[in-house]
């Protein structure tokens, strides 16, 4: 990652397409990275239009409308009942979701 | 160039050679979980430990098409909390998405605060050994926590060698606030007790607000401590490490005298520091090395734009700030002038993690110097011995303020009021019940004990003499005598009486 | 007489009112319609005959105790992008394949409350994803003006609902134009209200700040009365607009162009634009001008960049909120061969659940979000909406609403553009703007192509929280383009076999 942080003009290569469908975790097959890749960079380098604006002053939007402040009260609301919870669990087991074994801790 | 960190041997230097050699430099990263009675985007209850996966909704679930609402309780406790620290409350501050993929978290993104958070720039004074370090605070910021993983198949219920997880919801969404210090310097040897000093002072700061259970134990505080060592104070900062999940007091003081000794003999060797995620390992006071954290995961922050900014006018700011309790050290004057206790004794009890037992000991009725003596004598004694800190002995100010209630009325005196706080701990149930099951009262009847002291007197006919003879403190040996035959439960001071009654 | 299946929603709202049929029957027409024409449409991946039969006879029920609220035993169709609590869900992809959810989003609670018997979940570019259907996980839907050509996207299977009378009314959702442009190449109105002005709870979003669900219906007014039916303020939707929002349906109904100052958009439309379109673009503007509007043209410079600006936005929060779809608590769980953990399962799950657009979004989001490119990508593009917003603020300075051809071209054959990404991104051109700057739009049939004989578009688009003025532009506009063309354009629609 690090050799790459500091290009903006990149068009993407195959590498960069497998790292960011790792990323993303989509285990793409050989013959997807090699039809997807190519077609992603044409996208990217008609994205990179973007920096064609000068917009050095400009704020960003994040939202269309400029809302603030949006909150609700501290009311406890009813839960699922569990069963609904876990409905559509791929596999369940002591009411709680079993998930395959997990490789590392994370945060 | 030697690379000792992957050695299986992990060496160490002595803690004090360390500091001679090096300068510590420490991060303390805390989440608090507030409680509020629901979620922070969400109106899902937060009570803990009940069954898994009764307290969750589409939102906290993160089920598809459901979306957060802010939480305004969590909000104002955040502002608290931020006043408290002595922080800037930001004008506006937004929410953001950490992106990352993980069971535990519902939506694979955890919702966040980023480059606007809530409250920066504080700070925070604490005292060890007499000498006070302030503790900048780089920013508080609002998050939401992540479910909890079971890790099952193993043979040790650890995530290593687990066949496969099962995940509870519960937590997931409930909101935490982490606050993050700027570097800690110029502590020197005593970084450690520094550490632990500050987390135990963001504590008592946390329960004075209300706004969090601040219990360790159950992971309402959580603590990561980050740790790195230079040359020299004047030496630009060395490769830190970010020890997860130190969750208790003692910990803490242990795991960076654990990091200053590993890291220094890593660097003396000739080795490098690496920048990684380490594991506390509260069993063997160790850490071990985790993720690195040099292919550092690419988080992809954006604003969370399901949510939209927070932007607290000053009116609402300035009106949670005339709610914040009175400040630690205002309030530590006030009951050293209540308690008449000198600063040393004073600074004993702050320094021990015992200025709110204490204070709640005498709240339910026993004297402030009996308070004191229970909570910095024989309770700091069992503390230290099962390697924990006082306030997560498993014994309330209130029951300790029983014992003393029972010491003064005379039912047990303060040998077997040890016993009796031994039988509380233990989960016998109440200092009464435990007087009754272990039959610790002492005896006060007469009969009883005029037979007991007839039969010393006869036993020790030469002591009896000298007692007649006017040597009235010879008269311990009998007492001795009698107390030893009730097996300690012997009112000393009746039996006192009696003895010189019929000796003089 | 019309067959049941043909009445808009305002003659089947009067004829329940007159007592002349019932909810039961009504639904009942229209389940047959669909009974005979879906299959050779596709417009549904389900149909809920029981369920919609039930909320009928309830529709009935409240009917005969005397209520009589707007659309009450009014049929719709819902896109299967909208949470339906015990109907499956699946957005049009595998990964979502028999997933049931546990709650109703707001819009559909909103129907069930108006008495709205749900039909069923309509087909849809997987993940909304697409301007075709050809993206939809379960095959594509048919455009019903011709079966080999698309109904647009990615919402073609609620366009090609009403337009081919399997439903008077559909809900769509619009992030780029999937409400506007499935219209505009069938034949029917399709509105994108002010973002906010319909809950999003429920929604399984695209893009969370792009996002809003709107009417599909045959006519103006039918538009109007469902819009009035799902606006609102929903307190579980940050973003959700809190004001009572005016009637759009007496919008439409006391609508007047005279005097309405009309801005066309110098941006959209021109180079790229098919000549049939564009034809029948100025036949409508001359209409509007013959009725007493003030027609002016009007630049939006920075909406050169829209296009892009959009597909930097889109794809970035899309891989943000599909990162969900992890076979961990619901949905496809794809075991691989070798190693079986987390992520591995996350991994493959998500290589064999989700389709090759899905995946070049992603990826794209991923790229645009990602740490060294933020700023160019991410960032720039949220600076270029910023100055889309200002462009439409000067252009409303002038006028009351904006104008231009909805699509730039009338539903091209399947396989044209399945895959030219960027070519298919073209189709979005006009209708982007209005989602990056939250303003409403709305789409109404401007008759049909010279060279092909299909449907064309006109769009209409209002300042923020003005819907009510797409509605009193779109409504008398719709008129003067009946009495114009000799009727409304989808009475050219072929008829698709007999009734049953």
């Amino acid at each position: 990652m690090a050799e790459h942080t500091s290009s903006t003009s990149a068009s993407l290569t195959l590498d960069d397409v497998a790292r960011l469908a790792r990323l993303a975790r989509i285990d793409l097959t050989d013959a997807e990275l090699d039809h997807l890749a190519p077609q992603l960079a044409v996208i990217v380098e008609a994205v990179a239009a973007v920096g064609e604006v000068a917009a050095d002053d400009v704020p960003p939007t994040a939202h269309p409308l400029g809302f603030r402040n949006v909150t609700r009260a501290d009311v406890v609301r009813p839960s699922l009942a569990p069963q609904e919870a876990l409905t559509g669990a791929p596999a369940v087991e002591q009411q709680r979701f079993s998930v395959p074994r997990i490789l590392e801790e994370e945060a | 160039m030697t690379m000792t960190a992957g050695a299986p041997v992990t060496q160490l230097m002595p803690f004090d050679e360390a500091i001679e050699r090096f300068d510590p430099v420490l991060g303390l990263e805390v989440h608090v979980e507030l409680n509020t009675a629901t979620k922070m985007f969400c109106g899902c209850t937060t009570v803990f430990g009940k069954d898994p996966n009764t307290q969750t909704c589409p939102v906290c679930l993160g089920l598809p098409g459901a979306l957060p609402v802010v939480n305004g309780a969590a909000v104002e406790s955040a502002i608290r909390i931020g006043l408290a620290l002595s922080c800037t409350i930001a004008p506006e501050s937004t929410f953001a998405r950490k992106n990352y993929f993980y069971p535990d978290m519902p939506k694979n993104y955890q919702i966040s605060q980023y480059d606007e958070p809530l409250a920066v720039q504080g700070c925070v004074d604490v005292e060890v050994e007499g000498a006070t370090y302030r503790i900048g605070i780089e920013r508080a910021h609002m998050e939401e926590d992540t479910g909890k993983s079971l890790h099952v198949g193993g043979a040790t219920g650890r995530i290593h060698g687990a066949d496969h997880s099962l995940v509870d919801y519960n937590r997931a969404g409930i909101p935490l606030i982490e606050i993050v210090t700027k570097p800690i310097e110029a502590t020197g040897r005593q970084a450690p007790l520094v550490a632990r000093a500050y987390v135990a002072q963001l504590r008592d700061l946390l329960q004075e607000l209300g706004v969090s259970d601040v219990r360790m134990e159950q992971g309402s505080l959580r603590c990561d401590v980050n740790v790195s060592l230079r040359d020299q104070p004047t030496a630009p900062y060395g490769t830190r490490t970010e020890t997860k999940n130190v969750n208790s007091f003692r910990s803490i003081e242990r795991a960076v005298r654990y990091e200053v000794s590993r890291q220094a003999a890593v660097l003396t060797a000739g080795g490098r520091v690496v920048q990684e995620t380490r594991h506390w390992h509260e069993d063997t006071g160790i850490t071990t090395a985790g993720r690195s954290k040099e292919q550092a995961e690419d988080y992809r922050y954006f604003d969370e734009p399901d949510l939209v900014p927070l932007a607290p006018s000053p009116e609402h700011v300035e009106r949670l700030r005339r709610s914040l309790p009175e400040p630690p050290a205002v309030r530590r004057a006030r009951f050293q002038s209540t308690w008449g206790f000198s600063d040393l004794e004073m600074r004993d009890i702050v320094g021990a993690g015992g200025l709110r037992l204490v204070e709640q000991t005498v709240d339910a009725g026993a004297s402030p110097a009996a308070a004191k003596k229970w909570w910095l004598s024989e309770l700091a004694r069992r503390a230290h011995a099962a390697g924990t800190s006082l306030d997560e002995l498993p014994i309330s100010p209130a029951q300790v303020a029983a014992v003393q209630l029972l010491v003064d009325s005379g039912r047990v005196n303060d040998k077997l009021a040890r016993q009796v706080l031994d039988g509380v701990m233990a989960g016998e149930g109440s200092p009464e019940e435990v007087v009754v099951s272990r039959g610790l009262e002492v005896v006060s009847d007469d009969g009883a004990l005029s037979a007991a002291v007839d039969r010393a007197i006869a036993a020790n006919p030469d002591v009896a003499e000298k007692i007649r003879a006017g040597k009235v403190a010879a008269a311990g040996a009998l007492i001795g005598a009698v107390m030893k035959e009730m097996r300690g439960k012997a009112d000393a001071a009746r039996v006192r009486e009696l003895v010189l009654q019929k000796l003089t | 007489m019309t067959d049941m299946w043909q009445l808009s929603a305002l003659e089947l709202d009067a004829a329940l009112q007159a007592g002349e049929v019932s909810s039961v029957e009504a639904t009942k027409a229209a389940l047959d319609r669909i009974d005979g024409v879906d299959s050779a449409l596709h417009a549904f991946l389900h149909v809920d005959a029981e369920g919609a039969l039930d909320a009928a006879a309830d529709a009935d029920k409240r009917r005969s105790t005397g209520e009589s609220t707007p659309l009450l035993g009014v049929p719709i169709a819902v896109k299967d992008v909208l949470a339906t609590r015990g109907l499956p869900t699946t957005c049009g992809s595998r990964i979502l394949q028999d997933w049931v959810p546990p709650y109703d989003a707001t819009v559909v609670a909103k129907l069930k409350l108006a008495g709205m018997p749900i039909l069923g979940k309509t087909n849809m570019d997987e993940f909304a994803m697409g301007s075709s259907t050809e993206h939809s996980a379960y095959g594509p839907t048919r455009n019903p003006w011709d079966l080999d050509r698309i109904p647009g996207g990615s919402g073609g299977g609620s366009a090609a609902a009403v337009a081919a009378h399997e439903a008077p009314l559909a809900i769509g959702t619009d992030t780029g134009g999937s409400v506007r442009q499935p219209s505009a190449v069938t034949g029917t109105v399709g509105v994108k209200p002010t973002y906010g002005g319909v809950s999003r709870y429920g929604l399984i979003a695209l893009a969370s700040s792009l996002d809003q669900a709107g009417p599909v219906a045959r006519t103006v007014l039918d538009a109007a009365l469902l819009h009035d039916v799902i606006a609102g303020h929903d307190p579980m939707d940050s973003t959700s607009v809190d004001t009572v929002w005016p009637s759009m349906a007496e919008a439409a109904r006391n609508g007047s162009v005279g005097g309405l100052r009309i801005g066309v958009v110098k941006q959209l439309g021109g180079e790229g634009y098919q000549p049939g379109v564009r034809a029948r673009f100025d036949d409508a503007v001359k209409l509007l001008v013959s009725a007493g509007a003030d027609v002016v043209e009007v630049s939006c410079p920075h909406f050169e960049y829209a296009l892009a600006a959009y597909y930097l936005i889109l794809p970035s929060e899309a891989s943000s909120n599909l990162a969900k779809f992890d076979a961990m608590r619901y949905g496809l769980r794809v075991l691989p061969e070798g190693g079986v953990n987390a992520e591995t399962v996350m991994a493959a799950t998500r290589e064999a659940g989700f389709g090759d657009e899905v995946k070049r979004r992603i990826i794209l989001g991923t790229f645009a979000l990602s740490s060294g490119y933020y700023d160019a990508y991410y960032g720039q593009a949220q600076k270029v909406r910023t100055l889309i917003c200002r462009d439409f603020a000067a252009a409303f300075e002038d006028c009351h609403v904006l104008i231009s051809p909805t699509a730039p071209t009338t539903a091209f054959k399947f396989g044209d553009k399945l895959d030219d990404p960027l070519a298919m991104y073209l189709n979005d051109i006009a209708t982007i703007p209005a989602n990056l700057a939250g303003t409403p739009g709305l789409s109404l049939p401007s008759g049909l192509a010279d060279e092909d004989s299909l449907p064309a578009g006109i769009q209409i688009l209002a300042p923020a929280m003005q819907d009510a003025r797409l509605y009193a532009t779109a409504a008398p506009l719709e008129s003067l383009l009946h009495d114009h063309l000799g009727g409304p354009v989808l009475d050219a629609v072929p008829a698709l076999g007999a009734s049953a």
